[in-house]
């Protein structure tokens, strides 16, 4: 097991986001999160980067608890998170903002090779390297936002809502993406408000419902799940 | 016309020490969003820092001005530390009142142990007179020295920020902490490393104003924080080229005015023009309009 929590609860000063959340992430999957606004979707993630802190409850990674690290900690261990909102920084290079991504490490030939990988992989950010990312597109943010975080050669990958804002093609695009990250070996936590596209490229999903877990199991059992259909996947 | 030109070389000298003291400000106020206030005071105890290792320790200019800007970068991120740190997530009234709270232990501080009487600050250079333009313009190796040491500085403060490894962590968390963070930048270490920047440019203005005006004294920090301070907003706080202008112009403005018929009113005419300026750009000359910390 890669990833687990174990009934971790979160909370915003006196409101409860996160009321016992259990999941686990095994190594080589990509496991999805979906669920409505406010579900606590970005509050899971948030915890497990270590931006926020469980009330009660413990977080797993390789064995090791992780709850009470800070997210520099949490990146170190090999964790890094694709925030919602991509949350470039607008007003430095596309090159910097990658390199920012790999501010951990300390192995220079290895950062340019994957700055070279990251170019490959988005040529568009390589024609791009000296604009601020601010004058991106969103989808050329999106794919900055993921790049970025893959500069730090992430054993865990967690994305949230990475299709937000998009058009269908670019969100093909990106969940074209996922797959690719993932069958080259990152594991992914995958958080999404398409639940019909991350169904498709998951292997397992949950579904959080007003911070608990509604719903667990393989990504095709959820899809064909009445529940499921009728509220997320918009189907009857 | 000479005349006028004898009054911006003039200023430049004063402007260099607000710009100094004004890149403290931003830098802080860019990075956590709080006016601290303390900054003059830390360029009081950098300019005392040098004033007692070449009087007492007989140390040269160079050593001395090391050792006040290391002292001055110690002051600063202890401060942090201790005063600003724990109020990170608090309203933001509760650190500025902090920090002005902080500024006046400094200053009290500085007349209990220091006492209150000035003192006079060695000035091991002799310097020259240079005249120009058939002798109508006046010019001052020390205005050259000063003029020097504040760009020299400055370069690499900017060298510093835009080029290196800890310079974009900066300019990243003062963009979005939260963002910086999950990127594994050490947010508070690198805060810190703005405190200890800011604070260390404060001691080398300290030093040079000792070798200006030849005396120094525990409030010395008071007139001149609060000038930096409006030279940061008038260059757009938050900006490191707007507070490098922002000083200059400061200076240069006080100098011409004060070489007219309105030199008592020097301070007033400046507020006055500052006003105006903010008046017609709000988030200053160079300023963006700044995203607010949510
Ligand atoms: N900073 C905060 N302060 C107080 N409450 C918050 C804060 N952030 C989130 N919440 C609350 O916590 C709950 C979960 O929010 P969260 O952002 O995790 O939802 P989400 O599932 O990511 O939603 P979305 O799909 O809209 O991104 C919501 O009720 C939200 O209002
Ligand atoms: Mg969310």
């Amino acid at each position: 097991m890669l990833l687990e929590l174990e009934e971790v609860h979160v909370s915003y000063g006196p409101i409860a986001a996160l009321r016992g959340i259990s999941l686990t992430v095994e190594e080589g999957e990509i496991v999805t999160l979906i669920g409505a606004n406010g579900a606590g979707k970005s509050t899971t993630l948030n915890t497990v980067s270590g931006l926020l802190h469980p009330r009660s409850g413990r977080i797993r990674f390789r064995g090791a608890e992780i709850q009470r690290l800070s997210p520099q900690e949490v990146v170190a261990r090999g964790i890094t998170q694709v925030p919602e909102g991509r949350r470039v920084f607008a007003e430095m290079s596309v090159e910097e903002n990658l390199l920012l991504g790999a501010y951990q490490r300390r192995d220079g030939a290895g950062v340019q090779r994957d700055l070279a990988a990251v170019y490959e992989r988005f040529p568009v950010l390589y024609e791009r390297r000296r604009q601020s990312a601010g004058t991106l597109s969103g989808g050329e943010q999106q794919m900055l936002a993921i790049g970025r975080a893959l500069m730090a050669r992430p054993t865990l990958l967690l994305m949230d809502e990475p299709s937000m804002g998009l058009s269908p093609i670019l969100v093909q695009q990106v969940f074209e993406i996922i797959r690719q990250i993932n069958a080259q070996g990152t594991t992914i936590l995958l958080v999404e408000q398409n639940a019909h596209m991350a169904l498709k490229v998951a292997h397992r999903g949950y579904v959080l419902e007003t911070g608990r877990i509604a719903l667990e199991g393989a990504a095709a059992e959820l899809t064909a799940s009445e529940q499921v259909r009728s509220a997320y996947l918009g189907g009857a | 016309m000479t005349a006028i030109l004898q009054q911006i070389v003039n200023g430049l000298s004063l402007g260099s020490i607000y710009a100094l003291i004004a890149l403290g400000y931003t830098m802080v106020y860019g990075i956590i969003k709080l006016i601290n206030f303390a900054h003059g005071d830390i360029y009081m105890v950098g300019a005392y820092v040098a004033f007692f290792a070449v009087t007492l320790l007989s140390m040269n200019l160079g050593v001395a001005l090391l050792l006040a800007m290391l002292a001055a970068a110690l002051t600063g991120v202890l401060i942090e530390r201790i005063a600003y740190r724990p109020l990170r997530n608090a309203p933001r009234i509760a650190a500025l009142i902090t920090a002005i709270g902080v500024s006046f232990i400094l200053e009290n501080g500085g007349i209990l142990v220091l006492k209150p009487d000035p003192r006079a600050f060695p000035d091991p250079i002799r310097w020259r007179q240079i005249r120009l333009m058939g002798g109508s313009l006046v010019l001052s190796t020390q205005d050259l020295f000063i003029v020097g040491v504040t760009v020299a500085m400055m370069l690499l403060l900017v060298y510093f920020v835009q080029r290196t490894r800890t310079g974009r962590a900066m300019r990243a968390v003062a963009y979005d902490m939260q963002a910086a963070a999950l990127m594994g930048v050490d947010v508070n270490r690198t805060i810190a490393v703005t405190f200890a920047v800011g604070s260390a440019l404060a001691a080398v203005a300290g030093v040079l104003v000792g070798l200006y005006y030849n005396r120094i004294d525990p409030l010395m920090g008071l007139v001149p924080g609060l000038k930096a301070f409006i030279a940061a907003v008038l260059g757009g706080i938050g900006s490191i080229p707007g507070a490098m202008l922002g000083g200059y112009l400061l200076g240069v403005i006080e100098a011409l005015v004060g070489g007219t018929q309105f030199s008592l009113f020097r301070d007033a005419v400046s507020f006055a023009l500052l006003i105006l300026i903010l008046l017609v750009r709000p988030a200053g000359l160079l300023g963006r309009n700044v995203r607010e910390k949510v």
